[in-house]
C-alpha cells in the first residue's frame, strides 16, 4: 500500500507493526440471567450471554502477565529486548504504583524499559499503543509493550453488571519486517463527553445511561472509522475484518452497519455475548480472536471506544509471519472454551462485593 | 371567516428525539425557527410557553420571560403554563382565552420540554411530582406504575386477554413510520409487541410512550389580523375547554370512567355544534396504552369495556372508522412533556392543511385534540376546522 498523504493520520517515519500478541481470559463465567434471576426475575432480553469473571488470585497485574507471556512467545523475541511495558487499565490494582512495573519484573524485562500505567477509561490500551507505535517508528527502541486489561467494575443490580466482564490482550510493536500484522496507519478523535466515570474512592462507575450510546459511543467510534477509511482512501469492502469495541452485543453489531460493515465482517472479533466487555482490553482482545484465524493479506479494521470520551481507529495489513506464530501461544477462543460457571454468590466473594468489616 | 373567530395562522415543530447536545432555549428557538417559516410574526403580543419540568429537570423556572428574551421578544407578555401532561393544551386554552377577551391582538403557544438535562431516577421523581405528592407519590408511585394500576382493573372488570392493547402500540408505531418528526419511525409487528421487556405489568415497553425532548409552535390571532390575509386556507380553533378532577385516583369514584375527558369533549362539541360523528380524526393522549381506552370509553365513543377493541387497525388507523393519533401519538412521536399538546395541534393542522404526508387523510373538516394531565385530573380539549 502506497503511503497515505494526510495531515490526521498518524503513521511513523519507520514502518511499524505487531510481531507478537497474546490474549487473556479468566475462566470463571457469569451468566446474564444469573444476574436477572437475584435483581430482576426477567428471562430475557439480556445485553450478552454471560461474562468472565476474574478468581480469587487475579487481578489486572496478574492477568496482563498471562497475555504479555503469550506475546512474547509469539513475538520470538527475549524479554530484555522490551524497552516499554506500558498497560492501560481502569482496573490497577494500586492507585498509587504502577501495574506495569510489576508486569515487567515478572517478565524479565526490567530495568532498562519504560514502564507506566495508561488510564483513557476504555481505550486505554490503544492509547498505549498508539504511544508504542510512535517509541518503535521513531527508533527509539525496538520493540514495545501496550496491554489492555481490565476486572471491570459493576455495581451491583446496575444494568453494567450483566456485562462487566474480565480479559484483555497484550501486543508487542516492532519493526515492519518483522510483524505478522503491518499497521498502515492510525488516526485518533477525542472530544470532552461524561457519559462514564468514577471519581476517586468511588468503588463503582456511573453512567449516562442512553447518553453512552448517540454522543458518546456512536459519535465517536463513527468519527475515528470513516476519517481513518476517508484519509486512507478505503471503504469498508477493503476489509475481511472489523473489530469495534463492545460494551453489549448490539452496539457493535450497530456501529459497524453505520460505517458499511456486514455481519460476517465483524463475527470473529465479536466477543462480548460470552466474556463480556473486558473495557481496556475489549478490542484488542477482539482484535487477537481474528488474528487467530484470519489470512495473510487480509485487512483489518479495528476501533476502539473509551469514555470521556475517544476512539482509535487502526488499520492494519495481514503478512505471512502471522500463520506460525499463532501456533506458539493459546488461542482466545481456547480462553474462551475453557469455561467454569459459577453463581451469583460465587460471584460476589469472588469479586469482594461483600463488605467483611 | 369572521373576525372575532380565532385561527391558528401558522405551525412549527421540530423532530422528538434526544437532544442531547440542544439546551432548553435553544429547542425553543428551534420551533419558533420553523414557525417562522411558515408567516412573518413580527413581535407577538403574548407567549404562552407550555412546560412541565424545567424547574426540576434544568434547574430553571421563570421560563417563559427566559425564553422571550431569548427570542429577541423581549417585552411581550409571557407566562409559563403548566397542568401536568395537559400543559400544551391547557397553554393554547390561555391563549383563545386572551385573544377572545380583545387584550392581546396574537398570541404564540410554545410547548418546551427537555428531558436529557437528567437521567435515571431524577427523570422518575420529576415526573412523579405530576401526582398527588401528599397521598401518592410520598408512596412511591409514579405515573406508569398508576396507569399499570389502572389498567389491571380494566383487565380485571372486563375479563380481556392480556394482549388487549397492542392494536393501539402497533397502529401509533405504523403511523410514527410515516412521521419524519416522530421518535420512533419503525413500524412493530404484534410479535414485537408481544415479546417487549415488561414494564409495569401487565404494560410493556410498547405500552408507554418515551420521555424525548421536543420542541412545537403555534402562531394565533384572530380572523380581522393582518396576518389572515395572506392565508388561503384558514383554520379555525371552532372550540376550546378545559376541565380538572382529582389528582389521586383513590380520590375517584370510578378510575375508569374520566370525568373530565367527558366534560371537556361535550363542552367543546356544543361550542363547535358538532357532532363526535363529524369528528374526521382524533389526537388523544396516549402516554400509556391503556389510556386509550378508557378516554374512548369515557368521552362516550364506545360503550364500557368495549375500548379495548377499537385498537384494532380497521377502527383506529388512518382508513378506520375513527382515525387515531395520525403521527404516531405520544407512543410513537414521542411523549415531549409540555410540548405534547402543542404537537397534537401541529399534527392537526397538518392533516387539515393536506400536509400530512404519507399519513394524509381524506379530506378531513374537524380535528380533536385533547391532552390530559394524569389519568384526566386534567383534561383540555379542542376542535379545529378547515373553513
Amino acid at each position: 500500500m502506497d503511503r497515505p498523504k494526510s495531515n490526521l493520520l498518524l503513521i511513523p517515519e519507520r514502518p511499524v507493526g505487531i510481531i507478537g500478541y497474546g490474549a487473556y481470559v479468566p475462566r470463571y463465567r457469569l451468566p446474564a440471567k444469573e444476574v436477572a434471576r437475584v435483581w430482576t426475575g426477567k428471562d430475557s432480553g439480556f445485553p450478552i450471554k454471560e461474562k468472565a469473571v476474574a478468581g480469587l488470585d487475579e487481578d489486572t497485574a496478574t492477568m496482563s502477565i498471562e497475555a504479555a507471556r503469550n506475546a512474547l512467545a509469539r513475538a520470538q523475541i527475549s524479554p530484555e529486548q522490551l524497552r516499554a511495558i506500558w498497560v492501560g487499565s481502569e482496573s490497577h490494582p494500586y492507585a498509587v504504583k504502577p501495574t506495569s512495573t510489576i508486569v515487567a519484573e515478572t517478565l524479565g524485562a526490567v530495568p532498562h524499559t519504560q514502564a507506566a500505567d495508561w488510564e483513557f477509561a476504555c481505550k486505554a490500551g490503544t492509547e498505549a499503543f498508539v504511544a508504542a507505535t510512535g517509541m518503535v517508528g521513531s527508533r527509539m527502541m525496538d520493540y514495545a509493550m501496550a496491554i489492555g486489561m481490565d476486572t471491570a467494575q459493576g455495581k451491583p443490580g446496575d444494568a453494567l453488571e450483566y456485562t462487566a466482564g474480565a480479559g484483555g490482550a497484550a501486543f508487542i510493536l516492532g519493526p515492519a519486517e518483522e510483524s505478522l500484522a503491518l499497521i498502515n496507519a492510525s488516526y485518533s478523535y477525542v472530544t470532552d463527553t461524561p457519559d462514564f466515570w468514577r471519581r476517586e474512592y468511588q468503588k463503582y462507575p456511573e453512567h449516562g445511561m442512553r447518553f453512552t450510546g448517540e454522543p458518546a459511543y456512536f459519535k465517536h467510534i463513527f468519527e475515528a472509522g470513516s476519517t481513518l477509511m476517508r484519509e486512507i482512501g478505503s471503504t469498508a469492502a477493503d476489509y475481511q475484518y472489523a473489530v469495534f469495541h463492545q460494551p453489549n452485543t448490539k452496539f457493535p453489531q450497530r456501529v459497524a452497519g453505520m460505517l458499511g460493515f456486514n455481519k460476517e465482517q465483524i463475527a470473529a472479533g465479536l466477543l462480548v455475548p460470552t466474556i463480556g466487555n473486558t473495557y481496556s482490553g475489549a478490542a484488542m482482545i477482539g482484535l487477537t480472536a481474528v488474528l487467530d484465524i484470519a489470512k495473510p493479506g487480509d485487512r483489518v479494521l479495528v476501533v476502539s471506544f473509551g469514555s470521556g470520551a475517544g476512539s482509535d481507529a487502526f488499520d492494519f495489513s495481514l503478512t505471512d509471519k502471522l500463520l506460525e506464530r499463532r501456533k506458539f501461544a493459546l488461542s482466545t477462543q481456547d480462553y474462551i472454551n475453557r469455561r467454569t460457571e459459577i453463581d451469583y454468590a460465587t460471584y460476589v466473594r469472588y469479586r469482594g462485593k461483600l463488605a467483611m468489616k | 371567516m369572521m373576525k372575532d373567530e380565532i385561527y391558528i395562522a401558522a405551525v412549527g415543530q421540530i423532530p422528538v428525539q434526544e437532544h442531547w447536545n440542544t439546551s432548553l432555549r435553544e429547542l425553543a428557538a428551534l420551533a419558533i425557527r420553523a414557525l417562522k417559516q411558515e408567516c412573518q410574526l413580527g413581535h407577538p403580543d403574548s407567549l404562552f410557553l407550555a412546560n412541565m419540568f424545567a424547574p426540576n429537570l434544568s434547574n430553571q423556572a421563570h421560563l417563559a420571560a427566559l425564553i422571550a428574551e431569548y427570542l429577541g421578544w423581549s417585552g411581550i407578555e409571557a407566562v409559563t403554563v403548566e397542568a401536568g401532561g395537559a400543559s400544551g393544551g391547557a397553554a393554547l386554552r390561555q391563549a383563545v382565552l386572551a385573544l377572545r377577551s380583545g387584550m392581546v391582538d396574537s398570541a404564540v403557544v410554545l410547548g418546551v420540554e427537555k428531558f436529557s438535562d437528567k437521567i435515571g431516577a431524577d427523570i422518575d421523581v420529576a415526573l412523579a411530582t405530576t401526582l398527588d405528592a401528599d397521598f401518592e407519590s410520598m408512596h412511591g408511585l409514579t405515573p406508569s406504575a398508576q396507569a399499570a394500576l389502572i389498567a389491571r382493573l380494566y383487565f380485571h372488570k372486563y375479563s380481556i386477554p392480556s394482549n388487549a392493547l397492542a392494536g393501539f402500540a402497533i397502529n401509533a408505531h405504523k403511523n410514527g413510520a410515516g412521521n419524519p418528526f416522530a421518535m420512533y419511525q419503525k413500524a412493530i409487528s404484534e410479535d414485537t409487541y408481544l415479546k417487549a421487556e415488561m414494564i409495569n405489568p401487565p404494560l410493556n415497553l410498547f405500552d408507554i410512550a418515551p420521555n424525548a425532548d421536543g420542541a412545537a409552535a403555534l402562531f394565533l390571532v384572530r380572523g380581522d389580523h393582518p396576518a389572515m390575509r395572506q392565508i388561503d386556507q384558514k383554520i379555525k380553533v371552532s372550540a376550546s375547554t378545559l376541565s380538572t378532577d382529582t389528582l389521586a385516583l383513590h380520590d375517584r369514584r370510578d378510575p375508569l370512567d374520566w370525568r373530565t375527558v367527558r366534560w371537556s369533549i361535550q363542552k367543546a362539541l356544543e361550542q363547535a355544534n358538532l357532532s363526535l360523528a363529524e369528528i374526521d380524526l382524533f389526537e388523544l393522549h396516549d402516554q400509556f396504552s391503556i389510556y386509550l381506552p378508557i378516554i374512548l370509553e369515557s368521552a362516550g365513543i364506545v360503550t364500557p369495556g368495549e375500548g379495548w377493541k377499537l385498537g384494532a387497525d380497521q377502527w383506529t388507523g388512518l382508513s378506520g372508522r375513527i382515525p387515531l393519533n395520525s403521527m404516531g401519538g405520544l407512543k410513537a412521536r414521542g411523549f415531549p412533556g409540555g410540548a405534547s399538546g402543542v404537537y397534537q395541534a401541529v399534527e392537526a393542522v397538518n392533516q387539515l392543511l393536506g400536509r400530512a404526508g404519507k399519513n394524509q387523510l381524506a379530506h378531513p373538516h374537524h380535528t380533536l385534540i385533547q391532552s390530559l394531565g394524569g389519568p384526566g385530573a386534567t383534561a383540555a380539549t379542542h376542535i379545529l376546522s378547515c373553513e
